[in-house]
């Protein structure tokens, strides 16, 4: 998959097809909404058997975008565990996995509102990290200011194709959730047209990144997604 | 032989009545396990079915629930109440009659358990829910007879299914109930008495005199029908006449959007202000009562209306059916004409309006195959095992229960009774375990094993939310129309999800016959202003498209290769003829093709006779192929006999592209991500019970936390591709939607047959095909590129830079 370039507070960064942003210059991968172990903690609250293979799929593609861009640091923003007993939850060969990726690597969990804080695996857990001129937090604040963040999990929709997407203004970027078994927020949504400036753009994942001004009314389409699955 | 009672007969003579044939039949052998009635629509059905339970029950000292009538409608439960109420109450009988269905409120429901009547009517979908509750031994182990009536639409669905795996348990706590099928004409009525009955039970078939012939004409207008389409508007003067002519006329369409535009037409023409009403299913159900309600009273003078109108509810005084476009299916045709003439033994009078040329050719087809009574029917494939696991999860509602014990009740269901002891293991993994081959959930079982192959549910709570997700009706993908105000508008019907989708604001369409603007989506709705425009900008809404079934195109093609030209006017024969001299007429056993260059595209027209679904299909696999080897295909359209695809380079041999092994592999991997697989999954996930529509107290979440079924198919089909729910999916779209059975016809056995016309020009019979709406253009990596494009002229437009 191809990555789109972009400047950002004066910041050289790509927004890969997949979902991660990547600073170059800094050799760092950025990635966010993994929910590792999600359709275990839908077993476990009763919400029946989902195929639990998407622990499986999220590694998969996950391992995919760190042997492409082979970063020094990786910072995950938060909800990378759907829950802390989900962590618990993953088969041994998947932390293995985790394991591997993390070895010889500067990894960094941010907490999130699923998972505050899964200790058992590697890596440094924090809350924000701040590296001039960006910061990473797993949620958006008003203020921005160079800010990395996700949790909202968001996509847009360019000719009634809808997209996990990037938005980006002049002072923050949300990530799209990269977990496989993870839904979206249109960025017509009250919250982010609230939180987004005027000028703010989207960029849609998929094969060849595509960047659109953000769209910030549905026009057409509606909001109904069937047979959707509640977590 | 039931005796009938005194007050009963009393009654009968008192109404000056005489009991048809039939009617004495099915009261001589009511004791028999099973009987099965097959009868035309007024010939008495109803009190066929319940004159042996009148006669059991007249003593007035039965307790506890004797019968059971499950109807496929709602409105049909309701309607029977009332036309046995009034001769239960005549003859002074104590005879407690109540119905039971979604909307009957929970205190009755309640109530009914306690205490229930002697005869409840209800529907499957709430019959399968009275089974699953902890009382439902006590509750079924009185009952004596099961009437289902119009159990020929029933057992064309998974709602059949659902309905003889309820009759197998009820069966299991009353071993003397008696089964009673109240059918339709059909094709094969041996394969519904075999559903029908307990496995192995016999089950005897009784006709009622089907009463004299039909009398069925084509509708001769004065202006020619169109080279194609299917809205009939040049019939509209003819058709008026006709109502004028009647009392009450019937108007029957193939499709809603063709339904609604013939009743904007015909109201523009409808000069006297005749009553004239549209009636389909996606109008709301206010306004369909209302028009329903006018029409028993006898207010209407036509109504315009889809296959809503198809199923037996009595409206009255019809005397005419007028059935606009082919039939598309013989059986369907006759079904609609019997809606005509409800007085027993007089003949049906209908007249049939081709819409186009080629329908012409068609309906005569039909009119044939009506005479000689030649009715179609598609086979029946292997049970659907969504709704056996559905069925598992039911009883296990009720109680524990053993494996062996159910694996041999499900056994007695008409539609299982060849289920394989593996399926039946698969079907109960699933339910207990999920069934994942690569990584299994290791707690919180949905049933708990209880060992010597006893299960049961682990979490007794879990029973309600299993009730709540029973049935097998899946939700249409419709939004509601309303008109915008500030307080909730008047709702107007519904359009199909898709349909709202390629909307913008401003556009105008067709819906409950007015002409609307659309305004906006608001939530789940989709918001319209009312218009004075004569004609919609957008013409049409989607609707289902049925396609010819297979026998009638055989007998299209068979009376092509007769020249049987009977019945056919001029210039129908003037066209056939020509399309002989040029080209020649597609035959029995062959494929043909014509190739043509036209305004410098080339053209190839492959006349399959399969079907629209399978034409479809047919372009979208050629044109993938064609681009696969740089054949630069732009377009392409599909009726229900011929695919016309054309681009900018020329095929020499076109019966290489379609004989290729590759064609046939291209279909597999187009079948697996296609759009139609994912939408079987969805229902076949909803149903088996791995989705859940509705939870209990549903937590509001952020919209983030849902995501769609799509992701659990390919997650599915990447990882654990061997599944239940893929292995069902995949049976279904082979068998219904794909018409998998018909493209494997054309690529198989045809293929060949292929006959190769090159022709200096179109042909005579490929010509409608350039006036067809509904064409596909060839997406692939196109689409990528048509999303760059519009990406780059919006940045431009809005003055937005990336480096900003």
């Amino acid at each position: 998959m191809a990555h789109l370039e972009f400047e950002f507070c004066k910041t050289r960064l790509w927004a890969t097809g997949a979902g991660c942003l990547i600073w170059p210059d800094q050799n760092l991968l950025v990635v966010s909404d993994l929910h590792l172990g999600k359709s275990d903690r839908l077993n476990r609250k009763g919400a029946g058997f989902l195929p639990p293979y998407e622990t499986q799929d999220t590694l998969t593609r996950l391992d995919q975008e760190i042997t492409t861009y082979a970063p020094k640091t990786v910072i995950c923003l938060g909800d990378s565990f759907d829950d802390l007993e989900a962590a618990g939850s993953l088969l041994e060969a998947e932390k293995q996995w985790l394991a591997t990726l993390q070895a010889g690597r500067n990894w960094i969990w941010i907490e999130g509102n699923h998972d505050p804080g899964p200790v058992e695996f590697g890596g440094t857990h924090l809350a924000e990290v701040i590296c001039d001129p960006l910061r990473f937090r797993h949620i958006a604040t008003p203020q921005g200011g160079g800010e990395i963040s996700g949790h909202y999990h968001p996509k847009a929709q360019l000719k009634g194709t809808a997209r996990p997407a990037f938005l980006v203004d002049e002072t923050r970027i949300i990530l799209p959730a990269f977990g496989t078994y993870t839904g979206g927020l249109y960025s017509h949504d009250a919250q982010l047209v609230a939180l987004m400036k005027q000028d703010a753009k989207a960029i849609l994942t998929g094969a060849v990144p595509l960047a659109i001004p953000m769209p910030r009314t549905h026009k057409n389409r509606t909001q109904k997604n069937r047979a959707m699955w509640r977590g | 032989m039931t005796e009938l009672p005194e007050q009963i007969a009393q009654w009968i003579n008192a109404k000056g009545w005489r009991l048809h044939p039939h009617q004495i039949t099915m009261l001589e052998q009511a004791q028999l396990a099973a009987n099965l009635l097959i009868a035309p629509t007024g010939a008495g059905k109803t009190l066929s079915g319940f004159l042996p339970t009148l006669a059991e029950l007249a003593d007035g000292t039965f307790q506890g629930l004797h019968t059971i009538y499950v109807s496929p409608l709602k409105a049909l439960a309701a309607d029977i109440k009332r036309n046995l109420t009034t001769p239960i109450s005549e003859m002074n009988l104590s005879i407690r009659v109540e119905d039971r269905t979604g909307d009957t409120t929970n205190t009755a429901k309640k109530r009914q358990r306690a205490d229930p009547p002697q005869i409840l009517l209800t529907t499957p979908e709430s019959l399968a829910l009275l089974t699953s509750y902890e009382d439902a031994p006590r509750l079924f182990s009185s009952v004596k007879r099961i009437i289902i009536d119009e159990i020929h639409a029933l057992a064309e669905s998974k709602r059949g299914d659902q309905l003889f795996l309820a009759l197998s348990r009820i069966q299991s706590f009353s071993p003397e109930l008696r089964r009673v099928g109240l059918s339709a004409t059909v094709d094969d009525p041996q394969e519904i008495a075999s559903l029908l009955a307990r496995h192995p039970d016999p089950c005897p078939i009784h006709y009622a005199d089907a009463g004299p012939p039909p009398d069925i004409q084509m509708l001769d207008t004065k202006a020619a029908p169109p080279w194609s389409g299917g809205g009939a508007a040049h019939a509209i003067p003819e058709v008026l006449d006709l109502i004028k002519a009647h009392k009450t006329t019937l108007i029957f369409h193939n499709t809603r959007a063709q339904a609604e535009l013939f009743f904007h037409n015909l109201w523009l023409a409808n000069t006297e202000s005749l009553p004239i009403a549209i009636h389909h299913g996606s109008l709301d159900r206010q306004q369909r009562e209302k028009v329903e309600a006018a029409m028993v009273q006898g207010h209407l003078r036509a109504v315009v209306c889809t296959g809503s109108l198809d199923l037996g509810i009595d409206w009255g005084d019809v005397d005419l059916v007028v059935q606009i476009g082919a039939p598309k299916n013989v059986k369907r045709l006759v079904q609609r004409i019997g809606r005509a003439n409800h007085r027993y033994n007089a003949p049906s009078k209908a007249v049939i309006v081709p819409a186009n040329r080629f329908e012409i050719i068609e309906c005569q087809a039909s009119l044939d195959a009506v005479k000689t009574n030649r009715l179609d029917g598609a086979p029946r494939g292997a049970p659907p095992l969504d709704v056996l696991c559905q069925h598992i999860l039911l009883m296990a509602c009720s109680g524990p229960f053993y494996d062996n014990d159910l694996y041999q009740q499900i056994k007695t269901a008409g539609p299982y009774r060849t289920l394989s002891r593996a399926d039946f293991d698969a079907c109960l993994e699933f339910c207990t375990t999920g069934g994942y081959a690569l990584r299994r959930y290791d707690q919180w079982h949905r049933l708990m094993p209880l060992g010597q192959g006893q299960y049961r549910l682990r979490d007794p709570r879990s029973a309600q939310r299993i009730r709540m997700n029973a049935g097998t009706i899946q939700d249409s993908d419709t939004l509601k129309v309303r008109l915008k105000r500030s307080r909730g508008g008047k709702p107007l019907g519904e359009v199909e999800e898709y349909f709202a989708s390629t909307l913008t604001p401003g556009d105008t369409f067709l819906i409950a016959g007015q002409v609307v603007r659309f305004e906006g989506m608001n939530e789940m709705t989709v918001e319209v202003s009312r218009r004075s425009d004569k004609t919609p900008k957008v013409a049409t809404f989607m609707g289902t498209k049925f396609a010819t079934s297979t026998q009638l195109s055989d007998l299209i093609l068979n009376r092509f290769a007769a020249h049987d030209w009977t019945g056919l006017p001029d210039h129908s024969i003037t066209w056939l003829e020509t399309q002989e001299r040029i080209s020649q007429l597609p035959k029995p056993g062959q494929l043909l093709i014509e190739t043509f260059e036209r305004k410098s595209r080339h053209h190839i027209c492959v006349y399959g006779f399969s079907g629209r679904n399978a034409q479809q299909t047919l372009g979208l696999l050629l044109t993938k192929r064609m681009e696969d080897m740089g054949l630069a295909p732009l377009g392409f359209v599909a009726t229900d006999y011929a695919t016309l695809i054309w681009g900018l380079e020329q095929v020499t041999d076109p019966a290489s592209l379609i004989t290729s092994d590759t064609l046939l592999n291209g279909f597999e991997t187009w079948l697996q991500g296609n759009a139609v697989m994912k939408r079987s999954f969805r229902s076949v996930a909803t149903i088996a019970g791995l989705i859940e529509r509705n939870l209990p107290g549903q937590r509001k979440t952020g919209r983030q936390a849902t995501f769609s079924s799509d992701i659990l198919y390919d997650t599915l089909t990447k990882y654990d591709p061997d599944h239940l729910l893929l292995r069902i999916t995949r049976d279904e779209a082979q068998r219904g939607l794909v018409d998998f059975s018909r493209i494997d016809h054309m690529l198989k056995t045809l293929a060949p047959h292929i006959i190769h016309r090159d022709l200096p020009h179109v042909s005579p019979l490929a010509a409608p095909l350039f006036l067809e709406v509904g064409v596909v253009p060839i997406a692939g990596m196109a689409r990528e590129r048509l999303l760059a494009n519009e990406a780059a002229e919006l940045m431009a437009e809005a003055g937005l830079h990336l480096s900003s």
